[in-house]
This record gives structure tokens, sequence and C-alpha cells, in this order.
């Protein structure tokens, strides 16, 4: 084992950990996103350094609407979101290209080629182009921090917003990096600019030929910028064009055989530097995850290059994709063990979202789902969602389903959002209900917490990103001002309640929302029981228990087993027991107790 | 030459830490290092896989089929699952604890038997503990991920025990340390 010198002075440090490092460097003073895999932590992360106020937003629409106004007011700003909230924050993306900027503002857009946490593996690259604002796009830490940087610098002198891309490979990869201190920009005032920032027709339309001219400008500076830079081969057969994660897996198969062009500012292209690369290799090609983008955009220029040929559109690359895909000779493998069960995601032991669609699969609800760690309550045994589309889908759709269907489906089918989901989306579908009047009963999985993406503060929880307490939403009053009459909270581990309850609420002739309230029993606030038993002379192995699917109930030796190190004695399955073999230790109370702050039991 | 480690288990065991520690480690030795996490949907207790790549240089992040010197297996359904992944006659350390993966609870599957033997038939070297018990024995069964690395540590003789002890010190919190000291001695004497 050799060392190297040099790198003893680097740290070891997570792509999005590295951005947010970047931002701060920068001088970056205001931060606003919505958690979303595999964009989280450069939120998270920037939230450590004390002198960039950063916060979670509802929605991302209203964390870029913040970037904004922050940039506006003169202070470099970000937002940061997943490929999909990209599609939700759309609606400012598309204008403020027009308005521009005053300080710096650097939007993050985290895409998920190969679906890891995500409902579609849509390419973000579209959007840069057609909103027409510059993207950069690292391939790892060390340039998430650099380009970070370097997206501020672009963003002031084009007067621009700059996205800057990510992916699952680059976000959540660790790799070295180098660090510097924090580097405050020029001050900015705010002054008023009716023309530049109000946009109304008649300014819009003297704003969109500075675009394009700004569009121009960007084009030409691709041609020089460090930012695109090509890596020198020792055989001209073959040329690559690639940026990303997909660059690391060339320089992998092919090390420096080939020359390749490798990009960092994404959008705009450089058309010349791209026309000389090709005239230099034999044979063009371009490597790109998901979609044709930089491919469509050379074949527009008319230089002949291949790509979607060779690899495809769908999922994430490898080495092993592009060793097979360009006919080398494939590794020498241990050979697979055959027939393996798979491991699917689960809900957590003690999940509370377990109580309340046991309910509903028992009272045979048709459920229309929506996005969180409930979209679990699709998959066996519970099995009990049966659409799930996009953020907030659940409130809107089951108006619709209801509408289309009247009696036939009111009464049967219920709406099932979590309290993050429901503030981020959820709310105006709810109001439309309230005003277009369905029979519509939507159930609120208010766990405390936005649990899929690891626990995130919201309007809801009472805390702020740091911690802090901070303005909390009353849930309850929410839905009665919108004119809901019948608002019901309900304790999910209490099984013949929540049952009581939704047949109540299925039954009434209006609309209804049930707050289905218990934290997250991964919260560390929440105190658990110890864990249950099992009394073996009792079980008479009928498997009630097992419904559930709780991840720490199996059958051992032909009866119930129960694992005590994921068990915390929620007591749900004790209820589905008639034989009363699912026992507490002794001395034990039966329900669970929490801090009286935190949540209210009824 | 760039030596490759996958950390497999079921989501919740702690390999990030593992991974972590394995990172910090050799970095310390001036090697270039790559690691790759899993967030998110698959950590619901799901099959989770990080990959760790030290040497000269790194360039990809992830670690491919027939690609792994080593696996360090929390659970030995999720060790036979990646076995495609390791070099042929690779070295995998799999703690022998068994945990059923939902398929198995409702009853739609069964969990296989005899898998450390099976994986050995391939011609893989396998090494297999309880790691639970001895992460038990430490103080806490969630040293289990430390009990593991501290076998793995073995197999390297080019960092010494003093610096594995460093990097858990630059990894794992205060309170945690000794706990997770313990475990990692235990494991590598064992
Ligand atoms: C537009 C959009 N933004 C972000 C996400 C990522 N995401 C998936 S679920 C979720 C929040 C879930 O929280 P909550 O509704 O409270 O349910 P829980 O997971 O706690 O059960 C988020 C932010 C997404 N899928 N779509």
């Amino acid at each position: 084992m050799s060392r190297k010198a040099g790198y003893a002075m680097k740290e070891l440090m997570l792509g999005n950990k590295a951005f947010a490092r970047g931002l701060y460097e920068a001088g970056v003073s205001v931060a606003s996103s919505y958690p979303g895999t595999p964009s989280t932590e450069v939120t998270e992360e920037v939230a450590k350094f004390d002198e960039v106020y950063t916060e979670w937003a509802p929605n991302e629409k209203v964390a870029m609407e913040v970037a904004f106004g922050a940039s506006l007011a003169g202070k470099r700003s970000f937002c940061g979101m997943k490929h999909v909230g990209m599609n939700v924050a759309a609606d400012p993306l598309f204008t403020v290209a027009y308005t521009g900027v005053n300080a710096g503002m650097v939007i993050c857009v985290a895409d998920d080629a190969g679906m890891h946490s995500s409902q579609n593996e849509q390419d973000s690259r579209h959007y840069a182009v057609s909103a027409k604002i510059p993207m950069l796009e690292p391939s790892d830490s060390s340039e998430a921090l650099n380009f970070a940087k370097q997206a501020y610098e672009i963003s002031e002198k084009f007067d621009t917003p700059v996205i800057m891309k990510m992916c699952t490979r680059v976000a959540h990869s660790q790799s070295l990096v180098e660090t510097s201190e924090r580097v405050l920009p020029e001050v900015k005032t705010y002054e008023k600019d009716i023309a530049k920032y109000v946009m109304m027709p008649g300014n819009a339309i003297k704003r969109h030929p500075i675009v394009e001219k700004r569009m121009d400008d960007l084009r030409a500076f691709a041609e020089t910028t460090d930012l695109n830079r090509i890596d020198e081969g020792s055989d001209n057969a073959m040329g690559f064009i690639t940026s990303s994660t997909s660059y690391q897996y060339v320089k992998e198969v092919f090390g420096d055989k080939y020359p390749v062009l490798k990009l960092g500012l994404v959008h705009p292209i450089p058309a010349n530097k791209i026309k000389a690369f090709s005239e230099k290799v034999d044979k063009l090609v371009v490597v790109e995850e998901l979609d044709p983008v930089f491919e469509e955009q050379i074949k527009a220029m008319g230089i002949e290059v291949s790509g979607k040929d060779i690899l495809p559109i769908l999922g994430e690359f490898s080495q092993s994709l592009l060793t097979e895909k360009f006919g080398l000779e494939k590794k020498d493998t241990c050979s697979a063990l055959e027939g393996l069960p798979i491991r699917p995601p689960v809900m957590c032991a003690g999940c509370p979202h377990r109580g309340m669609f046991y309910t509903l699969k028992k009272n045979k609800c048709t459920v229309l789902g929506d996005i969180g760690c409930y979209t679990l309550g699709a998959v066996a045994p519970l099995s009990t969602i049966e659409m799930t589309l996009c953020m907030g889908a659940s409130v809107s759709s089951i108006h619709g389903f209801n509408k289309a269907l009247g009696s036939e489906s009111e009464g049967k089918t219920v709406a099932v959002i979590g309290d993050s989901t429901f503030m981020h989306s959820g709310m105006t579908g709810l109001a439309n209900i309230a005003y277009n009047q369905s029979n519509s009963t939507v159930v609120i999985l208010d766990n405390s917490i936005t649990g899929m993406t690891g626990h995130q503060q919201n309007p809801t929880t009472g805390f702020n990103i740091k911690g802090d307490p901070a303005g909390k939403i009353d849930l309850e009053a929410l839905c009665k001002a919108m004119g809901f009459n019948r608002v019901r909270v309900v304790d999910p581990y209490d099984l013949a309640e929540a049952d009581k309850v939704v047949k109540e609420e299925l039954a009434a002739n209006e609309p209804s929302v049930i707050i289905s309230r218990r934290p997250c029993a991964l919260l560390k606030y929440v105190k658990h029981k110890p864990s249950l038993h099992v009394d073996r002379d009792n079980c008479k192995s009928c498997r009630a228990c097992m419904q559930i699917g709780c991840p720490a109930i199996s059958f051992k030796e032909g009866k119930a087993w129960v694992d005590n190190t994921l068990c915390v004695g929620c007591g749900v399955c004790q209820q589905l027991c008639h034989f009363d073999a699912l026992l507490t230790p002794e001395n034990e109370p039966k329900t669970v107790l929490l801090p009286p702050d935190k949540a209210v039991i009824l | 030459m760039v030596t490759n480690v996958m950390v497999v288990g079921v989501g919740g065991q702690g390999s990030l830490l593992a991974s972590k520690l394995l990172g910090h480690v050799v970095m310390t030795k001036g090697y270039d290092v790559k690691v790759s996490e899993v967030h998110g949907m698959s950590q619901r207790g799901g099959s989770v896989v990080t990959y760790v790549r030290f040497g000269e240089k790194v360039y990809s992040p992830v670690i491919d089929k027939g690609e792994a010197d080593y696996i360090i297996s929390f659970e030995t359904l999720e060790a036979a699952r990646y076995l495609e992944f390791l070099k042929p006659g690779g070295r995998v350390i799999v703690n022998a604890q068994e945990i059923d993966p939902m398929p198995v609870i409702t009853g739609a599957a069964t969990y296989p038997e005899g898998l450390l033997d099976k994986m050995k038939e391939t011609g893989a070297q396998v090494d297999a503990m309880d790691a639970l018990d001895i992460a038990c024995e430490a103080g806490s069964p969630k040293a289990t991920n430390i009990v593991l690395m501290g076998r793995f540590s073995k197999y390297f003789d080019g960092i010494t025990e003093e610096e594995w002890m460093k990097s858990l010190e630059a990894c794992v919190p205060a309170k945690f340390l000794e706990l997770n000291k313990k475990a990692f001695q235990l494991g590598r004497d064992n």
C-alpha cells in the first residue's frame, strides 16, 4: 500500500455536504428548501452554519420564491429540491429567468436515475433548456463545492438564477474535498426597478429579448469556461462527451485511452468546442444518463454523434453497463445464488401508520394514497393503497373520484396523506372539497414529522430546521376554518377507536377529515414500552398478529415470535390476538405514554 | 489498484457508520477514496448496500458485479444476495444472524437454509461470526456493525490497530466511543 502525498490535507465529504460547504464559502445568507431525496442534506448541512439563515419551506414553490425574495433584497440565496420538486416550483422558475436576480441565486435540483427513492426518473436538464437558465453539473464532492461557488459568480455576472443539478451518486457519495474560508460577496442593496421586477405583459415583453441575449452571452462563456474541460487521450478512434457521474464511469472503464470532453456547464453547451472535438475523433459518443439532451442538441448542430443507439434511456449507468454496451470483456464474478427472497422496505415496528391501514383494510375502503412512508401501505400484507401519483394528489383525486362515481364510491373511499405532504400541497385540494362539496373523507396521517426523507420538521411540528421552537399550524382549526364540520382526531394505536371513527365518518353525509395522530416511532422523544413476548402455550398459531406486516413479528417453530431488538411495545398486535399470547412484561402499563407537550392523545 | 469493499445489511443496522469508519481510516493512509451510501426509501428495513473504494485514483463511486474484494454483511441472506458482486475467491465477512424479510414473515417465501455452505461452494472465502452476540457482550446490540469492522480489520496489515482506533474516535460520538472500541477489539480478536 502506498501513500500519496497531499491527500492528508483533504476531507472525505458527502456530495451534498460539500455543496453546502460551497454555499457557505460563497457567502450565502438565506436558504429555503423542501426536503426530497437525494437533495435533502444540502439544506440540512447548510443549516449547521449560523451565518446562513436556513429554513424548511412548506413546498418547493414557496422555497424558490423565498430565495428569489432574498436575492431581490440583495443577499445571496439558495433553494434546494429533488427533481419532482422542480415541477412544483416551475412557475416561479420560468419567470425568474425573466426578472433575473439582484444578488446571486442558486437552485439545487437532484435527479434520481434508477428511482432509488422517487416516483419517476425525469431529467431536470429539460428545465434548464426550456426555462433558459444556465445549469452546472458536478461529478464528485470536490466539484460540488467549487461549482457552488462558481454558480454564484455566474449568477451575478449574467444576472440570472443558476441551477446546479445533482444526482443520487454525486449527492450521496463521499469523496475528498479541500475547504476554504467563507468570503462575503460585495454588498448589494435593494433598488426599486419596476421594469425589471414586475412581470406584467408590458414589462415582460421587454425582458424576453434580454433573456435571449443572455443565452447568447452564456453560449460564448461556455466556450471558454474551465467548467468544461478536455481530458486528452492516447487514441482518437473514439471520443466521449459526458458529464456528472457518467464521466466517472467513462474514466473507470476507458481510463486515459480516449479523449473526453467533460461538461460542467451542461446548459448552454459549447457548440464550437464540441465541433472542434468532434473533428479530432473518429467516432463521437455522448454518455448521458436518462434523456438524449446533449445528443439531440449536438445532432441539431449537424454533427454526427452516437448516444442512445448504444446506451439506454432508462435507469442509472455503471461501469459494467458501459463495459457491456461497448462490447468489452465482462468481469468474472462469484456465481449468484438463485431464488433468494427479496427484502423490500417496510413500515417500521411501531409505525403509527400501521394501525390506520389495518383499520381501512378491515373496513374494505378504497384508499387513494399520497407520498411518504405511508405509501408502504400499498405493500403486502396490508396492500391497502390503490393510487399514488404525486404529493397532494390523494386529496384532489378523491374529489374527482367521488364526483365521478357519486354514492357508488362515497362512504367507501378515503384519501390518506401525511402531515408534511398535507402542508405541501394537500391544503389546496382540501379547499376544493370544501368549496365544490364532495362527500369525501380525508385521513391526515399526522406522525408529527416529515418521515420519509429522514425526519425534517414541517409547519405542523412546532419546531424549525434547527430544532428550535417555531410556529405550529393547528390542523384541526385549519380544517374547521375551511368549512369542515366534521374533524376527528384518533390515536391509530387504539384499533377499536380508530375503527369506530372511520365507520362514523364514512357514514356521515358530508365531507370529513380524520386526523390520525401519533408521533413517528423513530423520533427521539418518543418513549417506548419494553418489547412484547409470546406465550407459546397461549399462541394458537392463528397468525392474526401477522396481518399487519410488522417486521418484529415472525413465525418460529410453529408459533409467533417477537424480535425484541425491533419491538417497541406499541401493542397493535396485542389487540389482534384472541388468546392473550402477546404479553407485556409484568407490571408495565398497557398504553404507551408520551410527553404531554409533544402529542395529543385522545 | 483499487480495493473494493461492500457493506451490506438491512436498513437500520448501521452500515453508514461502518463505511464511514473504513472511508476515514483509508483516507488517513493517504488513499483516494469514494464512499457511496443509500438514503431514503431503501432504508426502511429494506436491503441496503454501501460501497467503499480506495486506491491511487478512484473514479466510479459504485462497485459492480465481480468487482468486490470484500463483502461485509450484517445479515446472512444479504451476504448471499450480493455474492455476485464478489471477485472470484473474494472474502465475505458475515454476521451469522438471520432476519426474516417481509415475504418470509407473510409466509409468501421461506428463509433459505444452508446459505453459509452454499456461499462457500461458490469458492468465496466465508468468514462467519455471531457478531450480534459479541456486540451484546461489548454492551449493546447496536455495535454489531463495529464488531464486524473489527473482524474485517484483521485482513489489512497496512493499517495498524492504533490507526483504526484513531478513526473510531473521529467517527463515533464520544459517549459511545468506549462501547465501540470494545466492540471493535472483540471483533478483531475473535
Ligand atoms: C414534489 C415532491 N417533493 C418532495 C418529495 C419527497 N418526499 C417524498 S415523501 C415526502 C414527505 C413525507 O412526509 P409526510 O407526508 O409527513 O409523511 P411520512 O413520511 O412522515 O409518513 C417528501 C418530502 C416528493 N416526492 N415530491
